[in-house]
């Protein structure tokens, strides 16, 4: 009884959340700036290594270094545009 | 001599540095305050007319024609006419009652030129505005047509002598993508057929993105930045993909070879993956390009909008901010500088490999 009596509230309360979305659109961009951190360090960090190991192979690995970083950047910058989405509208 | 020459040139400089700054205008009237996301969002978007500066209230900028067709009939009037929420009445030419155009500020045509019924009703005429990304886009094709035709003529002045001036600046980017794009990943006897429209889509993009970041008048305007322009884009390249693609590549994708029979015969797994993988390629192309250029417009005129968040709590603070605001500012534009020239390479190298993939030739 006193569960049905929540959800009612709850459901009334809905156009109150709008708030909370944004709030949950800001913690989701941060969530994916984490991840591309990590995977354009990773990139990068291989790349300074593998640089070292063979430097004539210097140019070759840059290449390969900034277009693997422009995919990861790609996929993070997905999801800021759906969090943009929901922060807006 | 030699002295003010140096002084022209490095004010000149100076002048180029901060000429990289999105000059952001708060279009308040008296003591309105400063909603920065508003602000923000209006400059990246597209708008039916071209706002320059507000001077004194006065809000300056280009009435650029608004034209909709409304049952197979064009009207076309000037934005003056719906500005301040006013609306535009005229007579229908067919059927010689009035109609009314108005521009509403909420629901579900928020924004945009709507037909008004007379019962409050709201109709989305079809809409062939010259907006600002229109105009924008006339100004930045024409400038690109200049410079292809004075270095063509460059080329034919010239003959076989070494490039010079402007024609070397062009010859050094198309050889890169000729060389380093194309011939890398489409095989040498089909590249010639892909290259006249890689060539196109890299300078398309890359000068777009450069002039999108120049705040003076024809310039400015957020063109790659608008879903629809790198949609047409990426529907460009989804097209040439699969219209030149030969046999073998769509074996690849109905009959994929080396894949078990039962992932293709009751139910067709792999072709499903494989026609998804085809739609979602373009789709990836267009919002990576859209969401690196709009996200970088966005954090300049986060920086700058951050001055006036400051100067309306104290102004000696908002004084101390610009500095700040304006280094940071300076070092993010130069960083758009250099994703400009990646996220055309990006967008022209996944071109021609998909293009290559297509046209591969089978190795025995």
């Amino acid at each position: 009884m006193s569960l049905l009596v929540v959800l009612q509230e709850v459901t009334k309360a809905a156009t109150d959340l709008a708030p909370l979305a944004k709030l949950g659109a800001a913690i989701a961009a941060s969530i994916a700036v984490i991840g591309a951190a990590m995977g354009i360090s990773k990139i990068g960090a291989s790349a300074l290594e593998s640089m070292a190991r063979q430097p004539e192979a210097a140019g070759n690995i840059q290449t390969s270094m900034i277009l693997a970083a422009a995919f990861v950047e790609g996929v993070s910058l997905f999801a800021v545009v759906v969090c943009l989405l929901v922060a807006v509208g | 001599m030699k002295f003010w020459k140096k002084v022209i040139s490095v004010s000149f400089l100076i002048c180029m540095l901060f000429s990289t700054q999105n000059f952001v205008v708060a279009e308040n009237k008296s003591d309105e305050e400063f909603k920065a996301g508003e602000v923000i969002i209006e400059h990246v978007l597209d708008s039916y007319d071209w706002h320059l500066f507000t001077w004194k209230g006065h809000h300056v900028g280009i009435n650029l024609p608004i034209i909709v067709i409304n049952e197979g009939r064009i009207y076309s009037f000037s934005t003056k006419r719906l500005h301040d929420s006013a609306t535009y009445v005229t007579t229908d030419k067919k059927t010689g009652e009035t109609i009314t155009f108005a521009i509403p500020h909420e629901g579900q045509y928020k924004g945009k030129v709507v037909i008004l019924g007379a019962d409050g009703s709201q109709k989305r005429p079809l809409d062939i505005s010259i907006t600002k990304n229109v105009m924008a886009l006339f100004i930045s094709c024409t400038l690109i047509i200049v410079l292809f035709y004075l270095v063509m003529k460059a080329y034919q002045k010239r003959g076989e002598k070494a490039p010079k001036g402007l024609q070397s600046l062009i010859e050094w980017l198309i050889v890169y993508v000729r060389d380093d794009i194309a011939r890398k990943a489409i095989s040498e006897k089909c590249v010639d057929r892909y290259l006249p429209y890689l060539v196109t889509v890299f300078f398309f993009i890359f000068i777009n993105n450069l002039l999108g970041l120049i705040p003076i008048f024809p310039f400015g305007a957020n063109i790659t930045g608008n879903i629809a322009v790198t949609a047409v884009l990426a529907l460009f390249t989804f097209f040439i993909t699969n219209l030149l693609g030969n046999k073998e590549y769509y074996k690849d994708i109905f009959n994929t070879p080396g894949v078990p029979w039962f992932l293709k015969f009751p139910l067709p797994l792999m072709p499903i993956i494989e026609t998804v993988g085809c739609f979602t390629k373009p789709f990836v192309l267009a919002v990576r390009l859209f969401a690196n250029i709009t996200a970088g417009h966005i954090v300049v005129l986060g920086f700058i909008s951050s001055i006036f968040i400051v100067a309306k709590i104290s102004m000696a603070g908002g004084v101390g901010m610009s500095v700040f605001s304006l280094i940071l500012a300076i070092f993010v534009d130069v960083i758009e500088i250099l994703v400009a020239y990646i996220q055309a390479y990006v967008f022209t190298l996944l071109s021609a490999l998909y293009f290559g993939m297509a046209s591969k030739e089978h190795h025995h």
